[in-house]
């Protein structure tokens, strides 16, 4: 008879297993579907498109974002671009008042209030039929915004396109590992996209149509995730989102743990809680596979990763316990121990099958997320060591968000 | 918007998922089988050794001690202990493991026997523990009790240590039980030249009782001999 705990964890398994697969079999369906385009793309008609760059103290990196913007293959007179200082402390203010003498650049001063005020407040000066923001880490491809502007041209009921983002000249050991997820990430978005069921609408450029700021009202906190929200609240209102993978998007990324560890808590935190907020929409299928694989998706994974590391927690502890008992009893006593191979003691239990399957299916998915992305069939070392250090740290993240998220604390947006 | 639910994918995706459990169930109980096989291989390999060194004995004994059968067996029997203890905690608790467990004690009482005998009457210098212990209620004494004896052994290679789980259903072991009085409320259990030592005992006294007991000539440990300029 099977215990409680080793029932959970074989749950666990299938459902982890059950999501891999899902992804892989929506791939197989619509493989011949996924378009990488090269080269410049037209459009029929140019519609015009306001992209809001908030910033709060991103001296560093805003010229370069701005520059991205500004060397768009998009008629210059069809494209809006507003700058809008978010109280920043540093010299951002200094950078972006030198963009000011482009006659499509509009720069904007607010007391810092949070990204999704500086969002806002350039959703009430925009005039334009379409809208975006682009995070001021982030820089675009010159291909990206006619790229996505081409799934509106071609489907009337899309109401946002999000792009591929990947990792911006990844100089470290932590950075490249993020660039493999970041990969995988492409890969499960396209794949979501097809499904219709995008539960995020991320910060580095995502257009949407005016007309869904207008059904739906402004940005909101959103637990400081207000891509997350505002993409729940569409698949709440059933619209559709889709995912243009040839739209690239190069973003900053942390370079120590320390930082990765920020902020990935806030991106915790918000999926934790925007899951709360929109539990109503859970497993009703008026919302489709929003409601039916993404969302519990995520609480899949929060349980796993959460499950995972009790076990880990419980089984270093007992092994802990045991070596203090042996010390009791023996003492310290080194003996080179022999270390000979033997094969019989390899674990052959079945999870080590199912998690070295599903371990395949990510790799899978970083391969073709860059081949998405790169436009290369390649593997990296990077890819494998993304399990240790993700299932090393994430944990913490996880952990914390739920504690946090039990005591209603937010936290720092980085 | 496409919220149309290919219901036909879920249940698909649902098959697949399932096929690829039943093929791990499959692969990993074939690799069980597999070790299984392999354990009866050394208990059937040990026993035979056994068979033989006992017809051996019977046969010298008559003329000399010079050629007895070396003793033997220790090296073996305790590699085939560690697999089936980490059998028993990684394949479960089968009906296969618990019989090749039984099939493990017959062979240690049979060498113990066997070990015995040659040390009496050829006067060969060997020690010798029985150790009973319990894996059931999770006894911390005994965790001690066998880190202490592991660390005897790689001590005294000539120091023999037959180890019984006390729940071993085994008419042999429960004669042994018997013999020597032993209950679970016990355990753990040293018997050392007939004496019955119940409970934890430190490595200082255990190593004692081994030296003076026995007269067992002390090998020096390899680690000091390295160590020593």
């Amino acid at each position: 008879m099977a215990s409680i705990p080793s029932l959970v964890f074989y749950v666990l398994i299938f459902l982890s297993v059950y999501v891999q697969v899902f992804f892989f079999v929506t791939f197989f369906e619509n493989r011949k579907k996924i378009v990488i385009r090269d080269g410049k793309t037209k459009l029929s008609r140019y519609p015009a498109v306001t992209i809001v760059v908030p910033c709060f103290n991103e001296e560093r990196t805003v010229y370069k974002t701005v520059r991205s913007l500004l060397d768009l293959n998009y008629p210059k007179d069809k494209l809006k671009i507003f700058l809008i200082d978010d109280g920043s402390t540093d010299g951002t203010w200094n950078i972006i008042c030198h963009f000011e003498k482009y006659k499509n650049v509009k720069i904007f001063h607010k007391k810092n209030g949070g990204k999704y005020t500086a969002l806002n407040l350039g959703l009430e000066h925009s005039e334009t039929d379409f809208f975006g923001g682009l995070d001021a880490d982030s820089f675009i491809d010159s291909e990206s915004l006619v790229r996505i502007m081409s799934y509106f041209e071609k489907d009337e009921s899309v109401m946002a396109v999000a792009p591929s983002v990947t990792v911006h000249n990844p100089r470290n050991f932590i950075q490249n590992v993020q660039k493999e997820e970041y990969h995988m990430g492409v890969y499960f978005k396209k794949m979501l996209g097809f499904l219709g069921a995008i539960s995020v609408t991320p910060g580095p450029l995502t257009i949407f149509r005016k007309k869904v700021f207008d059904d739906l009202g402004p940005y909101r906190h959103g637990h400081n995730s207000e891509d997350m929200e505002i993409a729940c609240r569409m698949q709440q209102n059933q619209y559709k989102i889709e995912y243009c993978n040839d739209a690239y998007v190069y973003t900053s990324t942390p370079m120590t743990i320390k930082n990765l560890y920020k902020q990935r808590l806030r991106w915790m935190y918000g999926l934790i809680n925007n899951t709360i907020d929109y539990k109503g929409v859970l497993f009703k299928k008026k919302y489709g596979n929003f409601a039916l694989f993404t969302l519990p998706m995520g609480i899949i994974s929060i349980a796993s990763v959460s499950y995972l590391f009790g076990r880990i927690v419980y089984n270093f502890g007992d092994f802990l316990y045991s070596k203090i008992i042996i010390l009791n009893a023996i003492g310290w006593r080194f003996k080179m121990t022999n270390l000979h191979f033997d094969s019989f003691f390899i674990n052959t239990q079945s999870f080590v099958f199912l998690v070295i399957s599903t371990y395949f299916l990510v790799i899978f998915a970083m391969i073709f997320g860059r081949r998405m992305t790169e436009g290369k069939w390649r593997f990296s070392i990077n890819m494998i060591y993304f399990f240790p250090v993700f299932s090393i740290i994430a944990p913490f993240w996880l952990l914390k968000a739920i504690y946090n998220t039990i005591l209603s604390r937010k936290p720092d947006w980085r | 918007m496409n919220n149309n639910i290919d219901w036909k994918k879920y249940l698909i995706v649902f098959f697949i998922t399932m096929s690829l459990f039943l093929s791990a169930s499959y692969v990993s109980n074939y690799f069980s089988n597999k070790k299984i096989n392999q354990l009866k291989s050394i208990q059937d390999k040990i026993a035979i050794d056994i068979l033989s060194s006992e017809t051996q004995f019977s046969l010298l004994s008559e003329l000399s001690c010079k050629n007895i059968p070396d003793s033997i067996f220790s090296d073996q029997l305790r590699e085939l202990g560690s697999k089936l203890e980490w059998s028993q905690s990684n394949l479960g608790a089968t009906d296969e493991v618990s019989y090749l467990k039984k099939y493990y004690a017959l062979l240690q009482i049979k060498d113990y026997l066997l070990a015995k005998k040659i040390s009496t009457r050829c006067g060969v210098k060997s020690a010798f523990i029985l150790y009973f212990y319990k894996t059931l209620d999770n006894c911390s004494e005994c965790q001690k009790a066998w880190s202490v004896l592991t660390s005897l052994r790689d001590k005294y290679p000539k120091l023999r240590v037959y180890s019984f789980d006390y729940s071993t259903d085994l008419s042999a072991v429960s004669s042994m039980l018997r013999i020597y009085k032993i209950k679970d409320t016990m355990l753990p259990v040293f018997v050392i030249d007939d004496d019955v030592l119940t409970g934890f005992h430190s490595i200082e006294e255990l190593e004692s009782r081994v030296k003076e007991s026995f007269k067992l000539q002390e090998t020096k440990p390899i680690e000091n001999e390295r160590s020593s300029p």
